[in-house]
């Protein structure tokens, strides 16, 4: 079994905001704009570099969503940072019309998102934002899983050409994957093989998954690991190849089961090779204030609620 | 620069061009289209600085962005009166497969479209991105907005404005056609707009008026004034008072006509008060 080791948590907002100061130096094309959320979006290194290349729109997310669509006239590439909920639900027609119908090569970046947030609360926990993203025709959606590998996803969306939803985090959480990595949008990543069931997770869960994958083997189970930070365009043929040899599945995400992760992976499976899936998710509800570790015990999001599922599925295998 | 009378017989012509797109497919939005026919004919073939051919950068030319995307039609005539695509093509207005959707898209790739306009209210966020856009280009040329009186209803609209304001978008000319009416009623009744130029000016903007925007020259007139005002520091906005249905007399002096095509008797009568100038498609 392959061993991960934490080199120190970070948050995976710290992540993009180190990818925009790389991006600043390397890309003078690339320009971002923020909703009055500077230091939540950590993107202080590129204002202070760049500060001809950067926006600020104040507490107008609607505005800022058509500013970037206007700045891809001319050639730009615009970067939008603010909350997942404000990147999302508040600004969805401006996405969908300006943005997204209008083919603009806007990135769409979306700290805070999910429970994780904590205290703040359900008004800004929002478990929606992949359902609502991933169902923009054109639109690619990414959640990565740590620091690091947020950092190469926000250097690498750069060089896509279309619009992009990026969604990262507020809290600290273990940074595991390399540091020199290639970030390949689309491309899963096979973290864990394993021959019993196959757990694909990603964002924060991803951490979750491998802790899940080493008690199962303590109990004789063994769990294959698959990182999809791209939800869509979904790396079907990964998952189906995994499934494959193992026969069940458990998907992994903060969002809520209704347009998350877990129902792409499903439509994918009943299509190509059914197969018995058990869903990590929140069950259709908002979320409540808290520290981001009993939320996530409290909705059923962590290694234990993991364990749990792949136990389950296992007794559903044909 | 073309003479006078040559660009009023392209204003009777796209008025024509608009009537008969309606009414083939028995749907869009004649009334606002006719009230700024001027206007578009104005900007496109006496005001922009434009460069042959198109290209979405739209780098070293002017730059036109059209929010109230439902006056389609006027925008569609003028675009390929202008040579940006084969005139014949208005006859496939809002049929299946066309490149002429119902309201602007970028989708199809249309010649002289640049972003998708319909749901109301975006366009003048987009039009500042693309001035600033033009600024760290350093290119000097302008942009040129269009908005509906009604569509300022649209929260976003302001913000916008707010922004272009504070930030010193001074290479922006907006022009609301005011022209009162919206599809429930005028826009006093629906939803009083006050006074749009005392609005524009307290957020901090430069504001012009055309008293009648009906009037060629009026409007030529008023959008080179504007045009010397930029590069001063603010945004400049250009409320323009228009009729809608402007040119058809019984689609004038009332908001029937927003969204609503023509009979078969009544686009005769109003081919009518339009003769031919220049050449149906």
């Amino acid at each position: 079994m392959k061993k991960y080791t934490d080199q120190g948590s970070k948050d995976t907002r710290s992540g993009f905001g180190a990818g925009m100061t790389e991006l600043g130096r390397r890309n003078p094309r690339v320009v971002a704009l923020c909703a009055d959320l500077v230091g939540s979006l950590k993107i202080q290194e590129f204002i202070d570099e760049n500060p001809e290349r950067f926006f600020q729109v104040g507490i107008a997310e609607a505005n800022m969503m058509g500013i970037a669509a206007g700045l891809t006239i001319g050639g730009y590439i615009p970067f939008t940072g603010t909350f997942a909920n404000f990147s999302t639900g508040r600004v969805y027609d401006q996405i969908r019309q300006s943005i997204a119908y209008s083919g603009k090569n806007v990135k769409i970046c979306a700290s805070h998102a999910g429970l994780t947030l904590g205290e703040d609360g359900a008004t800004h926990q929002i478990l929606e934002d992949i359902g609502l993203m991933k169902m923009l025709p054109g639109m690619t959606v990414i959640n990565p899983c740590d620091y690091n590998q947020t950092k190469a996803a926000t250097i690498a969306i750069a060089e896509h050409k279309g619009p992009v939803y990026l969604r990262f985090g507020r809290p600290k959480v273990p940074n595991f994957t390399p540091e020199d990595q290639e970030f390949e949008i689309g491309k899963a990543i096979l973290l864990q093989e394993g021959n019993d069931v196959t757990i694909v997770a990603t964002g924060h869960l991803v951490w979750q998954a491998l802790e899940a994958a080493e008690n199962l083997e303590s109990q004789g189970v063994s769990a294959e690991v698959i990182n999809i930070h791209t939800i869509k365009p979904l790396d079907a043929e990964a998952i189906i190849r995994s499934v494959k040899k193992t026969g069940c599945l458990v998907s992994a995400e903060e969002h809520n089961y209704y347009g998350g992760l877990g129902e792409s992976i499903a439509r994918t499976l009943t299509t190509h090779h059914p197969t018995p899936q058990e869903f990590i998710a929140t069950d259709d509800t908002f979320g409540e204030s808290g520290t981001p570790e009993q939320l996530m015990e409290k909705y059923g999001l962590n290694n234990k609620a993991i364990e749990q599922a792949v136990l389950e599925v296992i007794k559903r295998k044909a | 620069m073309a003479k006078p009378h040559e660009l009023q017989d392209l204003v009777v012509q796209v008025r024509r061009d608009i009537l008969r797109m309606v009414h083939k497919v028995n749907s869009g939005h004649p009334g606002g289209s006719l009230g700024c026919s001027e206007f578009f004919v104005a900007l496109y073939n006496e005001i922009m600085e434009l460069k042959d051919g198109f290209d979405m950068d739209g780098i070293g030319e002017d730059i036109f962005v059209l929010s109230n995307g439902h006056i389609s039609p006027v925008f569609y005539s003028v675009l390929s009166r202008r040579g940006y695509f084969p005139i014949e093509e208005l006859s496939t207005f809002r049929l299946i497969n066309s490149r002429l959707q119902g309201h602007p898209a970028t989708h199809e790739g249309l010649p002289g479209v640049r972003i998708a306009a319909g749901s109301l209210g975006q366009g003048m966020s987009v039009a500042v991105g693309a001035a600033l856009a033009k600024k760290l280009n350093k290119d000097p040329h302008l942009i040129y907005s269009l908005h509906g009186d009604g569509e300022l209803q649209e929260g976003q609209n302001w913000e916008a404005i707010m922004f272009a304001a504070g930030k010193g978008v001074d290479n922006l000319i907006a022009t609301i056609d005011r022209n009162g009416q919206q599809i429930d009623g005028s826009t006093q009744d629906v939803m009083p707009l006050g006074d749009i130029g005392a609005k524009f000016e307290a957020f901090g903007w430069d504001v012009m008026h055309i008293e009648n925007g009906n009037d060629l020259n009026q409007v030529i007139e008023g959008l080179r004034k504007a045009k010397t005002r930029t590069g001063k520091g603010k945004p400049v906005c250009i409320v323009m008072k228009t009729e809608m249905g402007n040119g058809v007399d019984f689609m004038m002096h009332t908001h029937a006509w927003h969204g609503k095509a023509p009979s078969d008797e009544q686009l005769a009568t109003a081919l009518a008060q339009n003769p031919e100038t220049l050449g149906d498609y």
